[in-house]
């Protein structure tokens, strides 16, 4: 199995375009990807699926965000969550590179 | 690639509790020939910082300063529309016109002078061209975290006076919408200057604990001991005041954003 197939990304949103830029660069890289537009959506995914890390984004509020990150650290302690920024594709890799360490030579 | 980063001490602080209590100058240098490149035929770009395909864990950012792109975009070509979210993106164009359309509605073309500001808060959608068919634009886009995030989208431009950059450090960017510069949701200050050879000036850090992250775009200049080339990149951090002096006729982009962003 290589680097490419282990990587499970969990985005959580607000707006369904942004997300589905953000879904459809995700798969560009040869990732996997889940995308949710609420808080109980994301909940209910990450109790079904495993995932590496949690991008997010897209307008998720304050509040939310707090709420999901301990509920997530609850269920995965240590489990990777970050604040996406859009921008096309400029910041994405950099971000999940800079999250889970992954070296340049795994992933190219 | 090549970060070089060297602490100097700069002064002795003595107080009774702290009897010597050295201030560390930090400094990093960013030549132009070691940033990241990618030529995709009709753009070509400099990555200051890690962006796309060029990732460097050493050169992620600045502070608060996350991208700093030189593009070159050939005549009628661009970037299609996509979106952004919680970044302040100013748009500095150096040669040639560039046009803006977003999902505010708001359509524009900036050219040499202009400084443009995006807020992309809780979300927006944009896309730029080289309005002209047959010639390039090169310009700047600097993306800074905000301070705030899901902040209600905006977009302002603002054309500047090259004259008042004559010899003088010219505000462009500021946090405050009743000072000069368009107004970001960040606790930063960009400053113009176009010097000629010869010429001094000195730059006096706006907030305590700021970095400021010079960016020389024409000629040679020397920041604080340190000699700058063309499109050489270096950032100083504690520190209350920069000393600058023009080594040839130039032109340098200070950029004073939070170390902690």
């Amino acid at each position: 199995m290589n680097s490419q197939e282990r990587i499970n990304i969990l985005v959580i949103g607000r707006h369904p375009e942004i997300m589905e830029t953000v879904l459809r660069l995700i798969h560009q890289q040869g990732w996997r990807a889940a995308g949710v537009l609420t808080d109980a959506d994301a909940i209910d995914a990450f109790k079904s699926h495993t995932f590496d890390l949690v991008l997010m984004g897209g307008g998720v509020e304050e509040q939310s965000e707090t709420q999901l990150r301990q509920q997530f650290e609850r269920m995965h302690p240590g489990i990777k969550v970050i604040r996406h920024y859009g921008g096309g594709s400029g910041l994405l890799f950099a971000e999940v590179r800079e999250a889970l360490k992954i070296s340049h030579n795994q992933i190219n | 690639m090549q970060q070089i980063v060297v602490y100097t001490i700069i002064k002795l602080q003595l107080s009774v509790n702290n009897p010597v209590l050295p201030t560390i100058m930090n400094t990093v240098l960013h030549p132009a020939a070691t940033r990241g490149h990618a030529n995709h035929g009709w753009l070509d770009s400099h990555h200051t910082f890690s962006f796309a395909h060029y990732y460097d864990p050493e050169r992620v950012q600045f502070g608060a300063l996350r991208v700093l792109n030189d593009d070159i975009v050939d005549g009628g070509k661009g970037f299609g529309t996509h979106p952004h979210d919680n970044m302040e993106i100013i748009s500095i164009p150096l040669s040639g016109d560039l046009e803006h359309k977003d999902s505010m509605g708001n359509v524009a073309v900036i050219r040499q002078n202009d400084v443009q500001i995006m807020s992309a808060g809780t979300g927006i959608y944009h896309s730029e061209y080289n309005k002209n068919p047959d010639q390039k634009v090169n310009f700047l886009q600097i993306w800074v975290y905000p301070k705030v995030r899901n902040v209600v989208p905006r977009y302002d431009q603002i054309t500047f006076d090259p004259q008042a950059r004559l010899n003088k450090l010219q505000q462009i960017v500021s946090p405050s919408s009743t000072d000069e510069g368009v107004m970001i949701h960040q606790d930063a200050w960009f400053h113009l200057g176009k010097f000629t050879s010869g010429f001094s000036a000195t730059y006096d850090i706006k907030k305590a604990g700021n970095g400021v992250y010079a960016f020389v775009i024409e000629g040679n200049i020397t920041i604080q001991g340190q000699k700058l080339g063309k499109r050489d990149g270096w950032g100083i951090w504690n520190v209350d005041q920069l000393r600058l002096s023009a080594d040839s006729d130039s032109e340098v982009l200070l950029m004073e954003v939070p170390m902690n962003g």
